[in-house]
Parts: C-alpha cells; structure tokens; sequence
C-alpha cells in the first residue's frame, strides 16, 4: 500500500464534498486510482475527457504513481 | 507574449496595443462573451474555475505552438476566473502578423486548443435558479429533471 494525495477540482470537488484528501491505495497508475476514486465518490466522466496531473504536470493515465505523489484530478474542461 | 489567467475584467483595448508592430500588416483577435442561453438553457451568470500553474503551463506551450507553426510577430492570451455576468469578455486572444492569413490561422489555433486543453471549467448558473458544470456529466438530478419536462 501507499499513500497519496487526491485533489479535486470543479464538479470533483463538489461531487467528493472536499478538495482533497490523502488516500491509501494499491493502483499502481494514476488511471487505477481514477477508478478507485471515481467508485468512492460516483465521478461519472469517462476517464478519456477528463486529465491528470502529477506533483502538477500533466501525464498520461498510465503514469506510475509514487508514495507521497499529489494527484489532481480534473473534469472535463470549459475554457472560452 | 504571454498567457495569463486574470480574475479582473479584460480591457481589449489595453491587450490590443501590446500586439503593435511596425513590421505588422494585420492584427485579428478573438473575445469569449458570456451569452444568455446554453442548449436551450438560460443563463443568469459563470463561473470560471482554473488550476493557475498548470493552466499558465499549458497556455504558454500552446503560445508556442502558435509561434512555430504560423508567421506571426505578437500574440497574447488571457482568460477570466471568478465571477462573469453576461456581456463581460471570458477570454480574449489577439495576433500580429505580417500577413492575414496567418494572424487568422494562428488566433483559431490558440483559441481552440485553449477550449480543448487548458485546465478551467464553466459553471453556469441558470434562471430558474439551478447550477451546472459545463462538459461534465454531473449536473444535479433537479436540473435534469426540469430538462426531462421541458422536452417532454
């Protein structure tokens, strides 16, 4: 097991009820902590319109996750 | 030359001059409005939401994007956060080139990969007093069911 930060933005965060939290989870990638989470709080965007960012950057979700990593999850973007 | 996420009212007028050029034969620009109505909804009022270091991260790459593809001299972006009442301009992007067609060119550029890539998001708030996130499948289940009403 390890331990990482969530963080939510927009519809997440209201959805979660908080803007972050620290979860302890076996996914190995940022996409199987999506599913976890997604369960946990009823997200109900498919994975593919919606990003990742790792320690802030923007990654694929395949990316490897790593003990202490602050995850944020973003919903599908509205900019313009 | 730059992106920036601003949460004070954009004045195109100010943002314009930064784009003059002696070497510049056209200038094009794009202002995002807040309209009334969204599929079929009216619309009293945003909200836009943006994770500033990432969107300033992407923003400024899609700048450079703009830069490599196109001919152009000066380009600039900003988008508002906060509040927005209808009319106020959400975001607003403006190029100088030597030519038209790539002042054109680029402007669509930046715009649309604004829209489809830059970490904001849109809640609107309607006129019978509902709210939702714009692009997420999560709206709140009494809106839904005015919408189901509506069309029925």
């Amino acid at each position: 097991m390890m331990q990482v930060t969530a963080r939510y933005f927009a519809a997440f965060r209201e959805q979660a009820g908080k803007e972050s939290e620290r979860v302890e989870t076996r996914a190995r990638t940022a996409g199987e902590l999506y599913g976890e989470l997604a369960t946990r709080h009823g997200f109900a965007d498919p994975r593919a319109r919606c990003k990742v960012a790792i320690n802030d950057e923007l990654r694929d979700w395949d990316a490897e996750l790593a003990d202490g990593d602050v995850v944020l999850f973003f919903p599908p973007v509205a900019g313009g | 030359m730059s992106f920036s996420i601003q949460d004070k009212p954009i004045d195109p007028r100010v943002l314009e001059a930064r784009l003059r050029d002696d070497r510049a034969g056209a200038c094009v620009t794009f202002e995002g409005w807040v309209r009334d109505h969204n599929e079929g909804e009216a619309v009293t009022a945003l909200e836009y939401e943006a994770h500033e270091p990432i969107a300033v991260a992407e923003g400024e790459k899609i700048l450079a994007e703009a830069r490599e593809r196109f001919d152009v001299i000066a380009i600039h972006a900003e988008h508002r956060v906060g509040s927005l009442a209808i009319g106020d301009c959400a975001v607003w992007v403006g190029v100088s080139a030597a030519h038209r067609g790539a002042a054109f060119d680029a402007c669509r550029y930046v715009i649309d990969e604004i829209k489809a890539r830059v970490p904001i998001w849109k809640k609107e708030h309607y006129a019978d007093g509902d709210s939702g996130w714009v692009n997420c499948a999560t709206r709140a289940p009494a809106h839904r069911a005015g919408q189901a009403a509506k069309v029925s």
